[in-house]
């Protein structure tokens, strides 16, 4: 660990990302931005940018938002199952 | 100097480092990628140079074949290679600084071998130099985990070698050349033994599937520099060289496809920052080997600048986490936080190469992964195409989120460090710099590519592309916030997770001690009745033979003139009979 390295667990100068408000500013806006990107779809069928997406099943209205929603959610709870059957203590292999 | 093999600079340079005194040694590791890079601009300055030929033991070796494919990975491999040295510039250790630029040597000489038996030596040679940074470490684990690391990347080479042996065997020293050997095997002019002994070869140090735990075994193992080193020369050689040997080989899509897709669980739930990386690397392989597989031209240029990009935001992560670790002395995802208020710049860093591993618009990978993907679905591989989008989704979520988020923001570990040192801001920042300007100008890189497409600088950027690929990930951001935000997301705990090492780091020793034990039981039972036996047989024949013995004993002269006579007697009487 480098020496000049201090540990301290309460810091007098918060800063902005530590008041829970901000935080759920910055949630909000995420909301925000999802609604808007997926309100573009609504637009394709004025500005037609989704005529060269292939394959052309993905052209349906909010693929990519819900495929990459959904595949997340399955991502973090099959990995959670997996911990349970994976998961040692840190000095398993410590011989 | 132009039959000297690019590289090899590198690797002289290297062994004589550690002569030097320590300023020179310093500048020596960033002036030595720097020499390397000038002699290779000056070998294709006037046009791709004819191959360098020698003759060994009768056989005809290609030294040197510069051509366009190569030319990508040696040019990546030199930049690569002068930014790990500029990061590494605070490292003293002469082990690090002889190991490191030989490795980088050798990689970029196997890059350039136009012959198998040539790629071999240098092959083994990355395996060999390379193994110095992890036990650089000098921890016990990382002893154990180079060890490992070592009989893994050699057992590659020794396939390869055997795979050469039966091809030479088969076809004579001119079946060595390399070019593509899944065309000669179709084509039935090689067989099956021989591509399917180089294919392992190459797929163990390309990491796949079941063959892949070496990696995340050892990197994190290393030094802080060593794993930066480590992270851009031995899997992307391998990726060469199966571009190389095996462009449009189909089972590689399915590889590719799994491997894209398996490591990312395995993220999701590691600790260690560095480990998670890892995983991550052998998930943007997994993208690298399906366009190998495929095989259009678009794939392969997808391919070559996809390991080009690669090398570069993969690198910048593991040199932001390595500062991490550096300054903290973790890089435990459960032991870190909040670390942007005592590390702005790394954290900065580490952003642009989290956006640019997932592709966001503006970022080098947006510009080259979505080649590989665009390749898929042009070739109506629509389940790989699917597996790809979700593998995006997941680096994003894994590498794009997870490693900020835990290591910078998240809850404060109460860490107060000084910012990571200006040798080590400079390669990041350098490494930032590229991997947005390839992002907004692909151009100069997709005119390094091996084929000559017409690929647009802007190919990538229709306004399909742009709003899909961001709808894709900021719905995957949203999956992260929904899940931290209801506690379902799993906390970072200090564990381990088994994965394929497991079987010869737990059952195999156990089979092997088993087998010990036996083998000493049987021996002892075995060797204990023939020790009996023979003690028996050793005092039967001491009684009749020995000294004292019946035969031996001396007798004195009067006995021996007795018995003489009653022999003699008895022999008259005899006869008289």
């Amino acid at each position: 660990m480098d020496e000049n390295n201090v540990p301290q667990s309460s810091d007098s100068s918060r800063r902005w990302l530590d008041q829970p408000r901000n935080v759920n500013r910055i949630v909000r806006g995420l909301y925000v931005l999802c609604a808007l990107v997926l309100g573009l779809d609504l637009l394709d069928g004025w500005l037609n940018f989704k005529h060269d997406v292939h394959p052309e099943f993905t052209q349906w209205f909010g693929f990519y938002g819900v495929f990459g929603f959904v595949c997340c959610v399955g991502l973090v709870l099959c990995a959670k199952g997996m911990r349970k059957l994976l998961m040692r203590q840190e000095d398993y292999y410590d011989e | 100097m132009s039959s000297c093999p690019p590289g090899m600079l590198l690797i002289l340079g290297g062994l004589l480092l550690p002569c030097l005194s320590r300023n020179f040694r310093r500048a020596g590791l960033v002036l030595l990628p720097l020499a390397s890079g000038l002699h290779l601009y000056w070998l294709v300055a006037d046009g791709l140079p004819d191959p360098v030929a020698m003759r060994c033991f009768d056989l005809e070796l290609t030294l040197v074949r510069i051509d366009r494919l190569s030319l990508v990975w040696g040019t990546i491999f030199h930049i690569a290679a002068l930014i790990s040295a500029i990061y590494s510039w605070h490292v003293t250790d002469r082990l690090q600084q002889a190991a490191a630029p030989a490795y980088a040597g050798a990689a970029i000489a196997a890059a350039f071998a136009g012959d198998l038996l040539t790629l071999f030596v240098f092959w083994e040679l990355t395996a060999v130099t390379s193994v110095f940074l992890v036990w650089a470490s000098r921890t016990s684990s990382a002893f154990r985990a180079g060890l490992r690391y070592l009989i893994i990347q050699v057992g590659s080479g020794v396939l390869l070698l055997a795979g050469i042996a039966m091809l030479a065997g088969d076809q004579g020293a001119s079946a060595l050349v390399f070019d593509n050997l899944w065309d000669r095997f179709e084509q039935g002019t090689i067989g099956a033994w021989p591509v399917t002994l180089i294919l392992v070869a190459f797929g163990i140090k390309a990491a796949f599937p079941f063959l892949h735990n070496w990696l995340q075994d050892s990197y994190p193992e290393a030094t802080v520099t060593g794993t930066v080193w480590l992270s851009s020369f031995t899997t992307k050689l391998a990726i060469y060289a199966l571009a190389r040997g095996f462009a449009g080989a189909d089972c590689l899509i399915w590889i590719g496809t799994v491997m894209a897709a398996f490591p990312i669980f395995f993220a999701v739930i590691e600790n260690d920052l560095r480990r998670v990386l890892a995983y991550s690397l052998n998930n943007q392989l997994g993208f690298m080997v399906v366009g190998i597989g495929i095989g259009s031209e678009l794939a392969i240029n997808g391919t070559a600048a996809h390991a080009f990009a690669h090398i570069l935001y993969k690198g910048l992560l593991f040199m932001s986490v390595g500062a991490v670790l550096f300054r903290t002395g973790t890089a435990k995802g459960s032991d870190l936080g909040a670390l942007y208020k005592s590390m702005p710049w790394t954290c900065a860093f580490c952003i642009v190469g989290a956006a640019s591993i997932s592709a966001f618009p503006l970022f080098s990978g947006f510009v080259t992964k979505s080649l590989i993907v665009e390749a898929a679905a042009d070739n109506h591989y629509d389940v790989v195409f699917l597996v790809l989008l979700f593998a995006s989704a997941g680096v994003f979520h894994h590498s794009g989120i997870k490693i900020p988020y835990f290591a910078f923001f998240g809850h404060d570990s109460g860490h107060r460090v000084p910012e990571a040192p200006w040798n080590m801001l400079v390669a990041m920042g350098l490494t930032a710099v590229l991997c947005v300007g390839i992002g907004i100008f692909p151009g100069p890189l997709y005119r390094l590519l091996p084929y000559d497409i017409g690929l647009d600088p802007w190919h990538t950027y229709s306004l399909g592309h742009v709003i899909t690929q961001l709808q894709l990930l900021i719905f995957s951001a949203l999956a992260f916030t929904v899940l931290m935000r209801t506690g379902i997301y799993p906390p970072e705990l200090r564990s381990v997770n088994l994965d394929t090492d497991w079987f010869y780091r737990r059952p195999l020793p156990a089979v092997v001690g088993l087998c010990r034990r036996g083998g000493a039981g049987l021996r002892d039972s075995v060797g204990g009745f023939a020790k009996n036996l023979l003690e028996k047989i050793g005092k039967s024949t001491h009684h009749v033979l020995g000294p004292s013995g019946l035969i031996s004993k001396t007798w004195s002269t009067a006995e021996m003139v007795f018995w003489v006579s009653v022999l003699l007697g008895s022999s008259l009487v005899l006869y008289y009979l």
